[in-house]
């Protein structure tokens, strides 16, 4: 089975709860299991999170800054999920995906979120530019079972 | 997002229930803050048996009211984890500097000193 799925949303932090749900409604047909679903939920969580609170970190217009989630499933339920932003971008990208590593602003940032996403999904891309943006590509594998 | 308070004691007890993210920490937060002081409470338990979904943010939420009550001489506990929040909390060690318990009246044990506390080093 391939299908693919695309959304455009206003980086506004009440958006993040909608990228999940999204996420996970899209998956469904696919049968995951609970925890599956939890954990695309929560990667998409921190990757939209992010940049939402760092890409577009001091935008004034929040309705016209976006953030993409675009998925894919392919043959053998290898899914696809990729979160863009066109704001700042990341300096350092090895750095930002330390553990507990976080840019030190005083809103209680544990620095876990690219900690979390690699956890609970099986492969992590992150492709940065100043002033461009940042792209993260998250592939996970579903566990199907086929034939039943 | 939704916190319900009991108190027990010097014990403020927050029963934290729906989805806790970056969206909803700083109201969670806030809530906790103002309820500590408002009740004059010094120690402070955190429910998660009502949490459906969990992010990263709820690990700063768990650091962010640690450090404010190791600053003031306060305990705090975590309870009703399920398994994928332990996970989440645990990826950052936050069982290494805050115990926890199976149910909120545990916690309630562990935090006046009737229960023995087991935590991971």
């Amino acid at each position: 089975m391939n299908n693919v799925m695309k959304t455009e949303f206003s980086a506004l932090a009440e958006n993040e709860a909608f990228a999940r749900a999204v996420a996970a409604a899209f998956v469904m047909p696919l049968d995951p299991t609970v925890e599956e679903l939890t954990e695309i939920k929560t990667a998409v969580s921190e990757a939209v999170s992010n940049s939402i609170i760092h890409g577009y970190e001091g935008c004034a217009d929040r309705n016209e800054a976006k953030v993409i989630m675009e998925c894919t499933i392919s043959d053998g339920g290898k899914l696809v999920i990729t979160i863009e932003d066109n704001g700042v971008g990341i300096g350092d990208v090895e750095k930002a995906m330390e553990p507990m590593f976080s840019t030190g602003d005083s809103e209680e940032r544990s620095g876990m979120g690219f900690t979390v996403m690699e956890s609970f999904t099986d492969r992590l891309k992150v492709r940065s530019e100043i002033g461009k943006g940042t792209t993260v590509i998250m592939t996970k594998y579903l566990d199907i079972i086929s034939g039943i | 997002m939704e916190v319900i308070f009991r108190i027990s004691g010097n014990i403020l007890i927050s029963c934290i229930k729906g989805e806790v993210d970056h969206h909803s920490a700083m109201p969670l937060r806030q809530a906790i803050d103002k309820s500590m002081k408002a009740f004059d409470c010094s120690d402070l338990i955190l429910d998660f048996s009502g949490v459906e979904f969990m992010d990263s943010s709820g690990i700063g939420v768990v650091l962010g009211r640690y450090k404010k009550l190791n600053k003031s001489g306060g305990r705090i506990c975590i309870s009703g984890c399920s398994k994928y929040i332990e996970k989440v909390l645990g990826m950052a060690g936050v069982f290494s500097i805050v115990p926890k318990a199976n149910d909120f009246d545990s916690a309630v044990a562990v935090i006046t000193g009737q229960e023995q506390i087991s935590m991971e080093v």
